[in-house]
């Protein structure tokens, strides 16, 4: 496959010897104008590639903050039309890296190629999906490869080497690590066999490898820093784009939080 | 065709089913597929369940000739095959035996289920206390109303109920929640999956699990009438009842299939669920299916009076062999089976569960079309006790609506469903 964002990202990250801060948000929460400019912001911040959460009805895999996000977003009339203007108003002002976070289901309904092309019209670089594993996803590999789109695929302690394997040969762009088993959402310390695993991942890994879920404190981000290339940063903030407070406010809350995330990841890393 | 060759090694019945989980569940779904095939085969492991079925389920239930049903519908000889004389009251049992019984093999301590008319949350209760294991269950809050006791025998069990808070509160979302739970506590825990749904391989073996009911009509059947029976129904949710009594059968052409999906208060007022009026190409908690969702794949809200009956997807295998023209689908209403509900309280001293009234519905529009000497059996999966405060607030409802109706009309109405006298 040809580079994309997402491999330019990585490549020029590497280059510096610095870390990816990639946040999670829940598209047009808690507005479509309100998303554009919160991921603008992060940008300015530092932030190098953004997850951007297509709404599911039935998000099995997320915890109760992505949960509701996904209901506000259904709520507020989220579907491919206002996704993809959402995108298209970010691309006009910006050529940070986009990636399409959801889960199947309304990907498949609206035909995977067709929401493939709309998505690398619109200017999105790759996509995820929560439960679409490798085994299952030789005609999304297709259609990504056709669209120069990067197929990121979810690895979890529970993957065994095997599995690694077809993961790595299936997927693109990065390796996305689950720091734990369970659902999305804040927490505080990480498993006790973390690093260990973590590092093993790493060292098999063709690919650049990022470690999200319940990534909360700088603490876990330089934790995360010494061993990988980069951070998911996802229940935390959109906890705050819940909230009900004026939007200025809101956003410097996100600032507050996402500064000292950040900052750790552009620290001179090896 | 052959049955036995599907679902393949993917989790596939044709075009359907699979194994879309979330990266955390693969490998334990790969161990547990592991650990099924291998007891599968495994005589000790078989007699265990066998001796099981007999002496803790009461396995095998009748296969009861329904003589004055027979009479009313001046058709068809109606036969029922009494799952809902197993212990705990329904099929659900043999399934949950089965799993538990693997997962003790598999060394897992800790058991979660969902459930939606509470009858897989008891009996999978019920397995989890036999065995001395942990057992936690995931209910809709809905679905804890309108099947309190179920939720009472629950607790008596032993077993922890986690009210559902999220979505429509229903089958749907105890899923959801119980999936999270299977993915934060993996490694300890075996969720025993209710229906012939989810990911590979539990379509697979619920069905598995289930195909007895089948297996033992044959034979009963046999007994009695020296013959195959013509026609079987039996109601789908997910489809587990329905494919264990269909399953034995699907190489036996000459015996017809009917599969009844929920139709709520009518299919053309999208508050039903019937996937297969309804329903399009998706992919729901593991599977491909026919799924009720919106033009943009967001999962529709059903409605059912029978909560087990209430959820969006349908069991992979029967999608394909609705496909194929093997087995035949159609839905009763809320009223239908209520109806149904009443009459074979009435008629045959059986108080069945609404799942299963939706069954009778079609036994009783069916068998009166067909000659004499037609044999008709309907699966009834599961008894009604769990019922009776939908079934009486229903009875309400009907009472006030054909009040104002007689008021409207100046009449009596007639065409009010027959009901059970309180």
């Amino acid at each position: 496959m040809s580079s994309n964002r997402i491999d330019s990202a990585f490549a020029k990250l590497k280059q510096a010897k610095k870390r990816a801060f990639i946040p999670y948000l829940a598209a047009g929460v808690p507005g479509s104008d309100e998303t554009v400019e919160i991921v603008l912001e992060l940008e300015r911040l530092g932030a190098d590639i953004v997850e951007l959460g297509y709404p599911f009805s039935d998000p099995m895999a997320d915890g109760v903050v992505n949960q509701t996000a996904a209901n506000r977003a259904l709520e507020l009339g989220v579907d491919a039309d206002a996704y993809f203007a959402m995108v298209e108003k970010i691309r006009k002002r910006s050529q940070i890296p986009l990636i399409v976070f959801s889960y199947l289901n309304p990907i498949f309904k609206l035909g995977l190629d067709a929401f493939a092309r709309r998505a690398k019209a619109a200017g999105m670089d790759g996509m995820l999906l929560v439960d679409m594993p490798v085994e299952e996803s030789l005609d999304l590999q297709a259609v990504c490869k056709r669209e120069n789109l990067s197929l990121i695929f979810l690895v979890a302690p529970t993957t065994t080497a095997e599995r690694l394997g077809k993961v790595l040969e299936g997927g693109s762009g990065f390796l996305y690590y689950i720091s734990r088993t369970g659902i999305t959402g804040e927490q505080n310390s990480f498993q006790k066999d973390f690093a260990g695993k973590v590092a093993a991942i790493k060292n098999a890994s063709s690919l650049p490898v990022v470690v999200g879920f319940g990534i909360s404190t700088p603490d876990h981000v330089r934790t995360v820093c010494g061993l990988v290339d980069g951070v998911v940063v996802g229940s935390a903030l959109v906890r705050r784009t819940l909230e009900k407070k004026p939007f200025a406010e809101m956003l410097k809350d996100i600032t507050a939080l996402a500064a000292p995330l950040i900052a750790p990841t552009k620290e001179a890393w090896n | 065709m052959n049955p036995g060759q599907f679902p393949d090694k993917w989790g596939r019945f044709g075009q359907f089913g699979g194994k879309y989980a979330p990266e955390v569940l693969m490998p334990a779904l790969e161990e547990l597929e592991t650990a099924y095939l291998a007891l599968k085969e495994d005589p000790a492991f078989l007699s265990e369940l066998d001796r099981h079925l007999k002496d803790f389920v009461g396995r095998p239930s009748p296969l009861y000739f329904a003589e004055r049903l027979t009479q009313k519908c001046a058709g068809a000889k109606i036969y029922l095959k009494r799952e809902d004389l197993n212990h705990t009251g329904a099929h659900k049992i043999n399934n949950s035996l089965g799993q538990v019984l693997v997962a003790r093999h598999m060394g897992k301590r800790r058991i979660i289920a969902e459930t939606g008319a509470g009858q897989h949350g008891v009996a999978t209760a019920a397995a989890a206390a036999k065995f001395d294991m942990e057992c936690v269950i995931y209910m809709g809050r809905v679905d804890m109303e309108r099947q309190a006791p179920n939720v009472q025998r629950m607790h008596l069990l032993g077993a922890t109920v986690v009210p559902v808070e999220s979505g429509s509160r229903t089958l749907k979302d105890a899923i959801n929640e119980a999936i999270r739970d299977w993915v934060t506590n993996i490694g300890e825990t075996h969720y025993v999956f209710g229906s012939a749904l989810g990911p590979h391989p539990y379509p697979r073996i619920v069905r598995d699990f289930q195909k007895i009911i089948g297996e033992e009509t044959e034979r009963q059947m046999l007994e009695k009438e020296s013959r195959l029976p013509d026609c079987l129904i039996a109601c789908v949710g997910g489809g587990s009842n329905a494919m264990g009594m269909f399953y034995n059968f699907l190489d036996k052409p000459s015996v017809k299939m009917i599969g009844v999906e929920a139709g709520g208060h009518g299919v053309l007022t999208g508050m039903h669920a019937a996937r297969f009026s309804g329903g399009t190409l998706g992919v729901l908690h593991g599977a491909k299916s026919y799924v009720l969702q919106t033009p943009q794949g967001q999962i529709a809200e059903t409605h059912s009076i029978s909560a087990g009956l209430d959820y969006a997807n349908v069991g992979p295998e029967h999608a394909m062999y609705r496909d194929l023209g093997r087995i035949r689908y159609t839905s009763a209403t809320d009223a239908e089976a209520l109806d149904a509900f009443g009459k074979l309280s009435r008629w045959e001293g059986i108080i069945p569960a609404l799942e299963s009234a939706h069954a009778v519905a079609e036994a009783l529009r069916l068998a009166p079309t067909l000659p004499k000497d037609a044999l008709l059996v309907v699966n009834l999966s599961g008894r009604g006790d769990k019922d009776m405060a939908t079934v009486l607030a229903a009875m309400e409802e009907v009472k006030r609506t054909s009040a104002r109706m007689s008021e409207g009309a100046g009449k009596a109405g007639e065409s009010v469903p027959e009901m059970p006298r309180v």
